[in-house]
């Protein structure tokens, strides 16, 4: 919304700039965005009169004009094609600099010295929307009142400056200059002189008779007024309201179109006017379309309508589309001599919803969406029937028709200055308050004091125009923002201590996110949707649980096509535009949720299962001293078995995850916990399926993780169990083996764990080799063993023992080779 | 006799002048005090001495080989020190050679901005409530005092699932779940960090971003309440000299609602950050609308309360001076390495 400054001092003299009053008004709740200036660059630009004009005798396209601007005469050539003699025009003398940064000065043109140029709308940085297409090409012609030697900016009302509001939906009430001024008046203190319509009538016959409007749906339309005018005489609009639109961002068209834009300005009540001979019978029905209605409307589109769309309509036909635009039929032609003019109010989501049916924003659209005042049609109507009789636009013919069923009635706020001065923690006075509800018009009445209650209570009579204000708490942000938000006291809230701590969710996310970092990962924060084509780059079966995923139905694009099932293809993606960019080895996480449907479509809110995913790839940074690290399967195991040291979990058991098509079937593998006879299952991780990798078009090999929140959340123990130091002496011994390479670690260890018992303390594999000195198919495993007794110093023979019983084991049942 | 003792211990701390190296002075001590060494020889002729003169002769030379053997223990010290200072040079290393490579991983700046957050609020003695990501329109508009056809639904451009079921546009629904869950306790002083989604991608706008909300619901919570806990807030996390500054506003499910801005870090001076203001806008908040309370299932006449919301993406941007919104979900390592 744009408020001149001029026309707001119509209403109210704010007594101070308008950069001021836009911070006052900021300030106080209708937030000013910017104060528009119009004439910077207009210096020495003035009104100039063309005294004669003629070809410039060296070059077709140029003349030389002798320009007058009151004190002298210049000679100025131009190009343009439309000057003519006695045209007034802008001129800029030679030292002007233009809005576009163009410096004028004197210039030889073919042998003519042009001593300054003469403007287009565009030099002088009008509005594009504010111009007329005629007046958009060549020279712009000015006015044949206006006043030679005049600044420009002041000739063209440019010299005003121009408040740009930003509404909050609750102020849609100040889409209306007067209500501004009903703001300003307010805060500033200022007197308020709204205008005091009196219609002039003219000639015989009466409207109610010659118009009938009938409201069939009176829930999408409460009220509908109507007036005629007769003896309609098309022409320009006076030139302070063209300015006025101007301002305010609109085009002048015509008299009859400018007093219905500046009413709806004004007053925030948009008009219709249709040709009265159209309308047949004279004959006003608003009702809803009927399914399959078709209208054309003013821009010549045919419109289908249904049942939801509100219509003006005659006896036959509909005629316009109800508070969104009209019908191409009933529009004002050269042809038109009788105006119908439509003031009425709409119910503002019907608008809303027609409106985007069928992607027409109107200005008038938009207003009603956002709520008129169904309380002041009449007065809008008769604004306009004012101004029409003023300024000899028509003759306003006797009566209207005001079809209002059920007339508001102002809404009644009762309040405890108690309660308000509670609400802010402030301690301001009865009197005070009072002072504020006048100063915003508000009528109140206070109640007798009754005993016990502190600083009385009222009734305040909210004005219709303010359908906000319907509470105590309305009244107490009335009263706060009039008495100045900054200064409410600064105090932070008293009563029970409270403990501020964490979950232990949320512990157990952040250990991890510990835990990560500390080993070297980065997080990124990828979006919780995706694009559904990562399915297919994962190349998951048709059929697979994990296609059944959540669609969003109204995405920007297919970004934003599915909620994701799993963070990896985040990841990859991470992945691949890092690779992408030379940055080849990475590290990630991402922390986050993943959405499963309990059934599709959906009935009640998805799981949420929250997931820990890693992504490692390439290698560790390189270090002069030796070979680089590489971010390999074992090296992400090794990470997660630091996660679950970390996180207390332990005996988890590592088997191989063949369901997963993302994951290359021999390199990947599936944790979980068997306790109390319960299985839980914790993830799964494993290098990146060739296929996949090639479809995220990276070279080298990734390998990924995604382990379950909620499950390492119920496993994760805050402290691990106390186990006193062993006293007595260890003793290591080292055994050597060869095996068929199919024979998992995990078997072996499981091998010795059990036949070591308790006397055995550890183990430690420290060397797997397989090569040259071993037989194809077979490998060797090395391992450290140490024996310990909690209560006494194991004997030589003990140790033997027990060493044996494994090597035994392990060559019986593993088929193992000491040699 | 005694010359010649002389003459010996005079020889040997002159020979060993001379002396360098381990092997050399094992040489001396050999000619010196070894079997067949001068002191030796000497003491075999002390059967030439005469009987009177032989104690005193013998104390003699017993003194001479205390010097000799003082002078070799001195001179092997000073080899030893000069092997070990030589061992020391021959041992040194380029100490600008780069170190054993730790790997140094990084939380994304969006988790320091909301951990930080998280902090000044548990130290208040906030509790960290959580809501779904998806919601229904009950939570993400209706108990927020926004029903159907409310003109602020337009302010959110939502993604659908459902015509119940969304993204959620804001983190306030889980005003309503938290004061669910902790009805009819008091006080609710919770603060909600999380992702949520709204129908925008441009320079400045992504589908998803990230929001804290915070939540205070007790007998007698003022605006100046509000005001306080925000100074307070703003304080801990731009700076000790760091103003606030509340301006009137409208949120469906607050009222009185105010924009809250903090003084820039330029001071007011001016700076391309403010755009010249001294004030940047960082959250929303006000009073607790009392539909709201009720659809939380407290009574509005019973108790009062405040929240507030902030944009976690501007007051990353703001903190850490990272002009590029979009940047932020690139999760490019070069970028993310500088946190």
């Amino acid at each position: 919304m744009r408020v001149s400054m001029e026309w707001l001092g119509e209403y109210v003299k704010p007594g101070m700039e308008a950069a001021d009053l836009g911070e006052k008004l900021t300030r106080s709740g209708i937030a000013v965005e910017n104060v528009l200036c119009r004439d910077a660059g207009l210096d020495q630009i003035i009104v100039g009169h063309i005294d004669a004009i003629e070809k410039h005798p060296e070059a077709d396209r140029l003349w030389v004009c002798t320009v007058n601007t009151g004190e002298r005469q210049y000679t100025v050539v131009t190009g343009a094609q439309n000057v003519r003699q006695g045209h007034k025009v802008p001129v800029a003398l030679p030292g002007a600099k233009l809005p576009n940064g163009t410096e004028i000065g004197e210039a030889a043109f073919r042998g003519i010295k042009s001593s300054g140029m003469l403007c287009s709308a565009e030099e002088l940085a009008l509005e594009e929307k504010t111009i007329s297409p005629e007046d958009r090409e060549g020279i712009l012609i000015l006015d044949k009142d206006a006043q030679v030697g005049q600044p420009i900016a002041q000739a063209l009302g440019l010299d005003v400056p121009i408040l740009e509001l930003e509404l909050t939906p609750n102020r849609a009430d100040c889409l209306a200059v007067i209500n501004v001024a009903r703001e300003v008046s307010a805060i500033t203190g200022q007197p308020l002189q709204l205008p005091d319509v009196k219609v002039v009538e003219k000639g015989k016959g009466r409207t109610e008779e010659q118009v009938k409007v009938t409201i069939e749906d009176s829930d999408l339309c409460g009220r509908y007024a109507a007036r005629l005018f007769t003896n309609l005489r098309p022409g320009p609009s006076p030139f302070w309201m063209q300015r006025r639109l101007q301002a305010a961002g609109m085009r002048p068209i015509n008299n009859i179109v400018d007093i219905t834009n500046y009413v709806m300005l004004e007053m925030n009540h948009p008009l219709h006017a249709f040709d009265y001979h159209t309308v047949k019978d004279g004959h006003i029905v608003v009702r809803r379309a009927r399914a399959g209605e078709k209208l054309v409307t003013l821009d010549g589109q045919e419109r289908e309508l249904n049942s939801e769309n509100l219509v003006i309509a005659d006896p036959e036909k509909a005629i316009a589309l109800a508070g969104v635009m009209g019908g191409l039929d009933t529009e004002i032609t050269e042809k038109t001599t009788t105006i119908l003019l439509e003031a009425a109010h709409f119910y503002p989501a019907s608008v809303r919803r027609t409106a985007r049916q069928v992607g027409l924003r109107s200005e008038a659209s938009q207003r009603f969406e956002k709520g008129v005042n169904i309380d002041t049609v009449k007065l809008a109507m008769d604004r306009a029937a004012e101004l029409v009789a003023q300024l000899g636009v028509a003759d306003v013919v006797p009566g209207y028709v005001d079809n209002y069923l059920r007339p508001m009635e102002p809404t009644k706020v009762p309040f405890r200055a108690s309660r308000i001065n509670a609400l802010l923690g402030t301690t301001i006075h009865p009197e005070q308050m009072e002072d504020i509800f006048q100063r915003l018009q508000f009528p109140v009445q206070w109640e007798e004091v009754a005993e016990g209650e502190q600083g009385g209570a009222g009734i305040v009579v909210a004005p219709t125009y303010r359908p906000d204000i319907q509470g105590e708490h309305d009244l107490a942000e009335e009263v706060a923002r009039l008495y100045g938000y900054d200064r409410i006291p600064t105090t932070l809230p008293q009563g029970k201590t409270t403990v501020g701590q964490r979950t232990w969710p949320q512990t157990v996310r952040e250990k991890i996110i510990d835990t990560l970092v500390g080993s070297g990962f980065r997080e990124v924060v990828t979006f919780s949707f995706i694009n559904p084509r990562h399915l297919d780059r994962l190349v998951i079966p048709t059929d697979d649980h994990l296609r059944q995923v959540i669609p969003v139905q109204n995405p920007l694009s297919e970004e934003q096509g599915i909620l994701r099932p799993t963070i990896i293809p985040g990841l990859l993606e991470v992945a691949a535009r890092n690779a992408s960019r030379r940055i080849p080895d990475l590290a990630i996480f991402e922390l986050g949720g993943t959405f499963l449907p309990k059934a599709l479509p959906l009935k009640e809110l998805p799981d949420e299962a929250w997931k820990v995913s890693a992504l490692v790839m390439g290698a560790a940074p390189v270090h002069w001293s030796g070979k680089p690290q590489p971010y390999d399967f074992y090296f992400l195991k090794g990470i997660i078995e630091k996660l679950l040291t970390a996180l207390k979990i332990e005996g988890v058991t590592w088997s191989r995850e063949t369901e997963l098509s993302y994951l290359h079937p021999g390199r990947s593998a599936r944790l979980q916990i068997v306790q109390d006879g319960m299985v839980f299952d914790l993830g799964y991780m494993g290098e990146v399926h060739p296929d996949v990798r090639e479809a995220y078009d990276l070279v080298a090999r990734p390998v990924v993780m995604e382990l379950d929140l909620s499950a390492l959340t119920l496993l994760a123990r805050a402290k691990g169990d106390y186990r006193p130091l062993h006293r007595f002496p260890s003793t290591d011994r080292d055994m050597a083996m060869v095996l068929p390479i199919d024979v998992p670690v995990g078997q072996v260890e499981a091998v010795i764990a059990e036949v070591g018992g308790d006397l055995l303390e550890r183990w430690r594999l420290f060397d797997v080799y397989q090569g040259n000195q071993i037989s194809a198919g077979f490998r060797s495993l090395a391992y450290t063993l140490r024996y310990q007794a909690p209560n006494r110093t194991l004997t030589d023979e003990e140790v033997n023992h027990a060493h044996e019983s494994i090597k035994k084991a392990l060559i019986e049942r593993l088929g193992a080779q000491f040699r | 006799m005694r010359e010649q003792l002389e003459r010996i211990r005079l020889q040997a701390a002159d020979e060993l002048q001379g002396v360098e190296g381990t092997e050399a002075l094992q040489d001396w001590r050999v000619r010196y005090l070894g079997k067949k060494g001068e002191l030796t020889q000497i003491l075999r002729g002390m059967g030439a001495v005469p009987a009177e003169e032989r104690p005193a002769m013998g104390a003699l030379v017993n003194e001479v080989r205390a010097a000799i053997e003082f002078m070799l223990e001195e001179k092997s010290r000073q080899l030893k020190e000069k092997e070990k200072q030589a061992r020391l040079a021959s041992e040194s290393i380029d100490i600008t050679l780069p170190g054993q490579v730790a790997l140094v991983g990084s939380k994304h700046p969006l988790t320091l901005v909301i951990d930080e957050i998280k902090q000044i609020f548990l130290g208040m003695g906030y509790e960290i409530a959580e809501g779904p990501e998806v919601e229904t329109d009950y939570y993400n508009f209706e108990a927020l005092n926004l029903p159907q056809d409310h003109p602020a639904r337009d302010m959110q451009d939502s993604f659908y699932i459902t015509p119940d079921i969304l993204l959620r546009t804001h983190t306030s629904p889980v005003q309503i779940r938290a004061m669910e869950r902790i009805r009819p306790q008091l006080p609710v002083k919770v603060i909600c960090p999380g992702r949520v989604f709204r129908r925008d991608d441009d320079a400045t706008h992504s589908p998803m971003f990230h929001q804290v909300e915070g939540l205070v619901v007790d007998k007698s919570i003022t605006f100046g309440d509000l005001r306080g806990t925000l100074l307070t807030f703003a304080r801990q996390m731009f700076g000790p000299e760091r103003e606030i500054r509340l301006r009137p506003s409208f949120f469906p499910f607050t009222e009185p609602s105010a924009e809250v801005d903090i003084s820039c870090g330029c001071g007011g001076s001016g700076c391309r950050v403010c755009k010249g203001t001294g004030w940047l806008e960082i959250l929303g908040s006000g009073m607790v609308h009392p539909n709201v309370l009720k659809y939380g299932g407290y009574d509005p006449q019973e108790v009062t309360g405040f929240a507030f919301g902030m944009g976690v993406e501007r007051i990353a941007m703001l903190k850490y001076g990272i002009d590029d919104m979009r940047l932020l979900y690139e999760n490019d390592m070069r970028f993310l390495s500088q946190f």
